[in-house]
């Protein structure tokens, strides 16, 4: 057996389980001591990854590919990000406990698992791996009603697709005789002999994933979600598992599911319709800053989704792109989100951010970007992830689908707009608190990628382009 | 390599970029910071300038392809090169970009005092779009840029606009958004049948008659909007009264030829026969433009509005004169083009200048203003003259050829446009008499200065152009001429040819 296949989730699982250990012991607070621990990790995991062999093991289990190693890299920045941002944020608001670099260890090992299953039990596993550790990371503010909500909200609805999630594995290994992804490929090889138990079991996979990924109409705990937990979870929420929910999807419909490309295509187009169109008019009126933003990246994943609904070679390669892009568009602006602070106090509603032009430019600059770019308008990051969705949406002749998405990102641009108008446009209601330098080093760097990809996007599109060639062979 | 030794368009596009960075860097005490953000955005746009004579110089203007072209890999698994390049049709408009952007830091060199640093940086981030989009040879280069404008400008008509300018800006920025996202599927169509999106490989590319008609209305959405025509024109009227005098100016000058261009370079030579289709259309909309646009004018009571009106009139004749498919039609559409950019980024610079002094853009606040302010107006003379085609200034030659071709497609079409030219005459000189002459009675203009050093350098190149160009007008035409000559010839060749299947 390959056990070096795994190198990397057994490193950082190892790590993670050092870190708890550090943490435990009764000596003074170890917080910012395991969240750097927990950071290293994750770059020692991120080169490891790197240079992993290629190869299917564990019995089939697990498999690493250039896919699997793409979406890994992105999940490790994001949940470094997500660590980075955490570090100030939380030791304003008391909750500088070193369970939470823990969980945060353990989520994105449960997401590298995710991207890497090879088998629909593996992929539970990671799945569920990841949703434990969030379920605890959403309520980790445990004395403030809105945090304790947010994660029995996500509990609850989470165990449900969890379930629903489990019942369509059964269902396609009752009816197929497998779990193992390549040999689930085999037996539907012929669509026109796939039983319609495999195709109802599909069906339920598909939801609880839409769930994971906060795809309409699965998405209804998302904003009370984003809105009750505390903003770095928020911020991690947005990100990286978004980045491995997404990538799971592809990997399943592109790889096993593959040849029953016409069932699946019907429910993913109305999906993505109905995602696009709800992130673009619900946003709209809302007051609270993550609110908005957990609308957004409700429209995002729709977009996203368009690239997935070709299910073509471009489309999926858009969705890759579009993804790298949204994760590092998203850290950034939740950067910002993290920094709104006032008198000592976080801040959230989208009024507070008025004037922070005329005291803060580098961050309202660099929140500007981040909108516009959500906004899809050129030259920033975000419009090449919409132009690369929407062009394989038009070479597979989707034609409704482009047309509604571009619309909808003429509606979305509105209340992007709309930020971008209370930061430039508005009088300032008294200078926002100084932001630390990590939550600075994030904004930045993602703000320059943001700006700055236009030069010279060759290289993302190029790994992206291996990386889906890997799972559609 | 290109006739100047060196990647001269790149150049030009990206060296204002440089200079807003620097701007960036800048930190300090606030009079220091926004006196060398002045200093550098000045400097820089002067530069540019001076670069983009070479144009002038080297463009051979008898060859009527490309010409400066670079090309270089970008986004090398969609085949999209970054691929820039000049012809008869779009040089003269880089220049006229590189051109106004000195003169309008200079016309805000006193007048906007606040956040001056972003200012300067928002202008020079428009310099580079501007130059980028006129010298684009590839679709989605192309729409970078074309979309790119929307950034800088949603920021200068917001931040240093005046009372309404939030309902402006995103009246301005949403109504071009939509537009060119409808055009973007009409790009992504168009790249998906010829697999390309290379302009000049696209021009040799026949699309089928019906998928013609959707794409050019795709297009039409985007540039029609942006000339813009009526009745797409209300955001322009909104977005030129709460924009700051150089916004306007930016405006009028070059975003609005952005439109007329997108038809030239796009629709004629792309979808022949949608162009020859929907011309009676355009014709229509043109006239009613011309009119129309003339009579609202008549009634206004704003300056700002009043020009803004007479812009969407003067554009309505550039779409005319793109329509007629005649070498007489086109190159007066494109020297319409060039006047209308100096004389109404001058009119609007006019309007900056009582403004700047008294804070008000009613025409009833003023009146007499010729008898403390002489030399302003003349000025002001000069220019609405030009822009009520006076012949020996700018305004006239383009007009005249677009009439001329108006004539030979239709008669009534001629009309039309001539009688928005008399119309044009009535408010202009209506705005003129109503400013400048009558008597002197309000107290406050008493004490006008007239125009500073700084202004009258503002204006000198304007009026240096606004004579040339009335009084020599060839060495201007001479430029589009091979372009034309070979746009019309393959436009009529691929009609042509279509008829010839048809039979």
């Amino acid at each position: 057996m390959n056990w070096t296949l795994a190198l990397p989730e057994l490193v950082l699982a190892l790590s993670g389980l050092a870190i708890l250990g550090v943490g435990v012991l009764p000596s003074r607070n170890t917080y910012y001591a395991c969240s750097m621990a927990a950071i290293g990790a994750f770059l020692l995991t991120a080169v490891l990854v790197l240079g992993a062999p290629e190869g299917t093991g564990f019995g089939g289990q697990i498999v690493s590919d250039a896919f699997s190693r793409f979406t890994r890299l992105l999940i490790l920045l994001g949940a470094a990000a997500g660590i980075a941002l955490s570090l100030d944020y939380n030791a304003h608001e008391k909750l500088d406990r070193f369970e939470y670099p823990v969980l945060l260890v353990f989520a994105t090992l449960g997401m590298m698992v995710m991207v890497s299953a090879n088998d629909l039990m593996s992929l539970y596993i990671g799945l569920e791996l990841l949703s434990l550790s969030l379920y605890v990371v959403a309520a980790f503010n445990r004395d403030n009603e809105r945090s304790a909500e947010a994660g029995l909200k996500y509990f609850v609805l989470g165990a449900l697709a969890s379930g629903l999630l489990l019942y369509g594995s059964s269902l396609v290994y009752g009816f197929s005789g497998t779990t193992n992804f390549d040999r689930i490929a085999d037996a539907l090889s012929d669509p026109a002999k796939a039983s319609a138990g495999v195709v109802v079991g599909l069906v339920f996979v598909m939801a609880g994933l839409a769930f994971k990924v906060s795809a309409v109409p699965f998405h209804m705990w998302t904003p009370d979600v984003y809105e009750g937990a505390p903003t770095p979870v928020t911020a991690f929420f947005a990100a990286a598992p978004k980045v491995a929910a997404i990538a799971l999807f592809a990997r399943v419909l592109g790889g096993p599911f593959g040849d029953l490309a016409g069932q699946w295509q019907q429910v993913i187009i109305v999906t993505s319709l109905l995602s696009m169109l709800l992130g673009a008019f619900a946003a709209i009126g809302q007051e609270n800053i993550k609110r908005l933003m957990a609308y957004s990246s409700i429209g995002h994943v729709g977009y996203a989704l368009v690239g997935l609904a070709s299910a073509s070679e471009a489309g999926m390669r858009g969705l890759l792109v579009y993804m790298a892009i949204y994760l590092l568009m998203n850290v950034g602006a939740f950067a910002v989100l993290v920094a709104m602070r006032r008198q000592g106090r976080a801040v959230e509603r989208v009024s507070d951010l008025a004037g922070v032009a005329k005291t803060d430019l580098g961050m309202a600059v660099w929140m500007a970007v981040f909108m516009f770019s959500m906004a899809g308008v050129p030259p920033l990051a975000g419009f090449f992830g919409k132009l690369f969705v929407f062009k394989a949406a038009i070479d597979s002749g989707l034609w409704t689908l482009a047309i509604i998405g571009v619309l909808s990102s003429v509606v979305s641009a509105f209340y992007y707009l709309r930020i971008v108008k209370v930061m430039f446009f508005d009088e300032p209601v008294g200078a926002l608190d100084a932001r630390s330098g990590a939550t600075t080093f994030v904004m930045t760097a993602s703000g320059l990628f943001t700006v700055l990809f236009f030069l010279y996007p060759a290289p993302l599109v190029a790994a992206a382009q291996v990386a889906v060639a890997a799972i559609l062979g | 390599m290109n006739a100047a030794g060196f990647p001269l368009l790149t150049l030009l596009t990206f060296l204002p970029l440089v200079g807003a960075a620097f701007i960036l860097t800048q930190r300090g005490e606030e009079e220091v910071v926004a006196s060398n953000a002045r200093w550098t955005a000045l400097w820089t746009s002067l530069i540019v300038f001076g670069l983009s004579l070479i144009l002038w110089f080297k463009f051979d203007k008898a060859d009527a392809g490309f010409q400066f072209v670079e090309q270089l890999d970008w986004l090398a698994e969609f085949g999209v090169t970054y691929h820039v390049g000049v012809d008869g049709i779009s040089v003269l408009f880089i220049l006229l970009s590189t051109l106004l952007t000195p003169l309008c830091i200079l016309a805000s060199w006193d007048s906007i005092r606040m956040r001056v640093r972003e200012y300067m940086v928002a202008f020079l981030v428009l310099e580079t779009m501007m130059v980028g989009m006129f010298c684009a040879l590839d679709f989605v280069v192309f729409y970078v840029f074309f979309e790119g404008v929307l950034i800088p400008m949603f920021l200068i008509i917001g931040v240093w606009g005046h009372s309404r300018r939030v309902y402006a800006s995103f009246k301005f920025f949403l109504y071009t958004f939509l537009g060119s996202v409808l055009m973007l599927l009409a790009i992504l169509l168009l790249w998906f049948r010829a697999g390309t999106t290379d302009i000049p490989a696209l021009f040799d590319h026949a699309i089928p008659p019906s998928l013609q008609t959707w794409i050019f209305l795709a297009f039409f959405a985007s540039f029609a909007v942006k000339v813009p025509m009526w009745p797409f024109h209300t955001w322009l009227p909104d977005a030129h009264v709460e924009a700051p005098t150089a916004g306007s100016v930016i405006l009028a000058g070059v975003l609005l030829k952005m439109g007329a261009y997108g038809f030239l370079r796009f629709s004629l030579p792309l979808l022949p026969q949608a162009s020859a289709d929907f011309a009676p259309f355009i014709y229509v909309l043109s006239v009613v433009a011309v009119v129309y646009t003339s009579l609202v004018a008549l009634a206004q009571e704003n300056m700002k509005k009043l020009i803004a009106y007479s812009s969407v009139a003067h554009m309505g004749i550039v779409t005319l004169g793109i329509f007629t498919f005649n070498v007489q039609g086109l190159s007066g559409a494109l020297f319409q083009m060039l006047s209308h950019g100096i004389v109404s980024g001058a009119l609007f610079l006019c309007v900056g200048v009582l403004y700047d002094r008294v804070h008000s853009l009613e025409i009833a606040r003023y009146g007499g203003v010729a008898k403390i302010m002489p030399a302003y107006a003349v000025v002001f003379m000069l220019f609405t003259m030009a822009s009520v085609a006076l012949p020996g200034l700018a305004g006239f030659p383009g007009e005249l050829l677009v009439i001329v071709a108006a004539w030979k497609v239709n008669p009534w079409v001629a009309f039309g446009a001539a009688f928005g030219m008399i119309l044009g005459a009535a408010y202009m000189l209506f705005l003129y008499r109503r400013v400048a002459f009558g008597k002197l009675t309000k107290q406050d203009l008493m004490g006008l200065l007239d125009m500073s050093a700084r202004e009258k350098l503002v204006f000198a190149p304007l009026i240096i152009l606004t004579i040339w160009m009335g009084v020599a007008p060839q060495s201007f035409l001479s430029f589009f001429q091979a372009s034309v000559t070979a746009l019309v010839a393959r436009h009529e060749a691929a009609l042509g040819a279509a008829r010839l299947a048809g039979m």
